[in-house]
């Protein structure tokens, strides 16, 4: 009778569906209506029993009664309900029409919420799906070594300044960047001597005009390093955008003194002082201050 | 005594790959007049780009994508919020955008990029690693600026490759300004196509020093499918197949 198999199972015995946690008692029966493990809730306890469960989306209601609890193969009668929500809930009740009230109770509620998670699959299924795809350790630890390994062949600096420089010999920058040395010497080659008094003249003309247009400022030190260069050569390279005509004119002015060694870009586009007349002044300021 | 050898390296060796381009094939040069990146490189269309991230993406991945913005110049970035790609597209479209960069991330770190281009254009897959951003990068330069910068492919030797390096071309403007003197590399080597950003600055005629500037990342190229960006019924140029792709080390498809 289900008063000693509860006695048994409730408490005192083992029960291999019950679960017990710090605060309360699970029942991991698939037949149990509420999952808890309770005199009321217990499907081996209780001889008229009845549960709500779903399989591939539809509902079905099952029912246990007491003239069939000696044969376990037909124990569970099993009833299909509609797909309504209404008329599902009308047919559990005339179902379970004269059953205990907490019985019918609890599986209207737990129909109603496999309902609800049932519509909450369906439009998850619409949306976006995120596949989880399993990395491989051994290929991973593959990838990176041999990434690693790439990385270190390819010497990215060495292949990018190649790159610049060919591009620069090719011409592709234009006369942005003048080189003289090479440059001139090419165009000395392929244009002949006319040029070169084309070019005698244009050098007296330049000198007249940037005697005029030259400010002295004060003397910089010739040990800049590369960033700091960099970073006036950015500053510099805004004031050119607006007087592009005056760089122009300088840096052909630089290409006549070709020959005065180059201390990058920053040096030729600022007005600067000869670099013969810094040299001057050094030493006398040391013996002064002897 | 025998003379000195010449040290055998996996680029020595490597196992030769039939669809390695030639620079005066026909075919090819007939190929891509008349491909998806004719109208850019015909200089009809100003390449306008989209970057998003995947779903909820978390701290270094949004810097990833503002650093990868100020580098890829007439680019915008937004969130994605959950909405199907496949209707982003035809909104992008709609909006002229030339192509659309989604960055996947994973616990945290952006491990993913999908590159496509729009108007019905090729649409490369990577996997995405080793991303610095700006601040771990070991320099002392300032931001990038608004300059359109010149791009460097190197190395990119195979049909395959070809086609990747042109997509990686039309993400900048045509003309690059060179006032602003940084260039954006695209460096491939066995398979790893390395992305770095430099502002670069010629010493003398033979000495130029290059100064790191921007996010730095590896792509390594999945797979490749014709249309946009659809992985039910897309039509795949090429997929990465580890069974038959990995097996030799001396063999690389880009």
């Amino acid at each position: 009778s289900p008063q000693v198999v509860w006695s048994m199972l409730g408490n005192r015995q083992f029960c291999s569906y019950k679960m017990t946690t710090k605060t309360q008692n699970f029942c991991r029966n698939e037949y149990n209506l509420t999952g808890l493990c309770n005199r009321s809730s217990c499907p081996l306890a209780n001889s008229q029993y009845a549960t709500i469960r779903e399989e591939k989306g539809r509902c079905y209601l099952y029912m246990k009664a007491i003239e069939r609890a000696a044969f376990p193969r037909r124990l569970w009668e099993r009833v299909l309900l509609n797909k309504n929500y209404e008329k599902a809930l009308e047919q559990i009740d005339e179902n379970l029409i004269y059953w205990p009230r907490f019985i019918r109770h609890k599986c209207k509620q737990r129909f109603t919420k496999i309902t609800q998670y049932l519509i909450r699959i369906r439009k998850l299924t619409l949306k976006r799906q995120r596949k989880l795809v399993p990395l491989r350790r051994k290929i991973e630890r593959r990838e990176r070594r041999r990434e690693e390994k790439a990385l270190i062949a390819a010497q990215l600096d060495n292949a990018i300044e190649k790159e610049l420089l060919e591009r620069l010999k090719q011409d592709t920058y234009g006369d942005i960047y003048n080189f003289p040395i090479h440059a001139f010497d090419k165009a000395l080659q392929q244009q002949g001597a006319e040029s070169e008094s084309e070019s005698d003249a244009e050098r007296e003309e330049e000198d007249d005009e940037d005697v005029d247009k030259r400010e002295f400022v004060e003397a910089e030190d010739s040990d800049l390093s590369d960033f700091e260069d960099m970073d006036k050569l950015e500053t510099s390279s805004e004031e050119e955008q607006e007087e592009e005509e005056e760089v122009e004119k300088k840096a052909s002015h630089s290409k006549s003194k070709g020959k005065t060694p180059l201390k990058g870009p920053a040096r030729r586009k600022r007005p600067y002082i000869e670099i013969e007349y810094e040299e001057e002044t050094e030493p006398t300021t040391k013996t002064k201050a002897a | 005594a025998p003379p000195k050898a010449i040290p055998k390296t996996i680029e020595n060796q490597r196992v030769y790959d039939e669809t390695t381009v030639d620079p005066n094939d026909e075919e090819v040069a007939f190929d891509e007049a008349t491909d998806e990146f004719a109208p850019y490189f015909n200089r009809q269309t100003v390449p306008k780009i989209l970057i998003t991230t995947s779903d909820r993406p978390r701290g270094r991945t949004v810097r990833f994508c503002e650093q990868l913005a100020t580098v890829i110049p007439n680019s915008h970035v937004y969130y994605r919020r959950g909405l199907a790609l496949k209707r982003i597209i035809p909104q992008c479209i709609a909006r002229d955008f030339t192509d659309l960069i989604v960055i996947n991330e994973d616990r945290k770190i952006p491990n993913g990029l999908v590159l496509s281009h729009l108007p019905d254009g090729p649409t490369a897959h990577f996997r995405m690693s080793s991303v610095r951003l700006r601040k771990e990068i070991k320099r002392k330069g300032k931001e990038p600026t608004e300059h359109v910068p010149e791009v460097i492919l190197n190395n990119f030797t195979t049909r395959l490759g070809h086609s990747i390096g042109r997509m990686f071309a039309s993400l900048f403007p045509h003309d690059p300004q060179f006032i602003g003197r940084q260039v954006a590399t695209f460096h491939n080597q066995r398979d790893y196509i390395f992305f770095r950003f430099h502002r670069y600055i010629f010493k003398s005629e033979k000495k130029v020093g290059i100064q790191e500037l921007g996010p730095r990342f590896t792509l390594k190229l999945r797979s490749l499918q014709k249309g946009t960006f659809d992985s039910k019924f897309g039509e795949y140029e090429w997929i990465h197949k580890r069974r038959e792709m990995d097996t030799s080390r001396r063999k690389f498809h880009l």
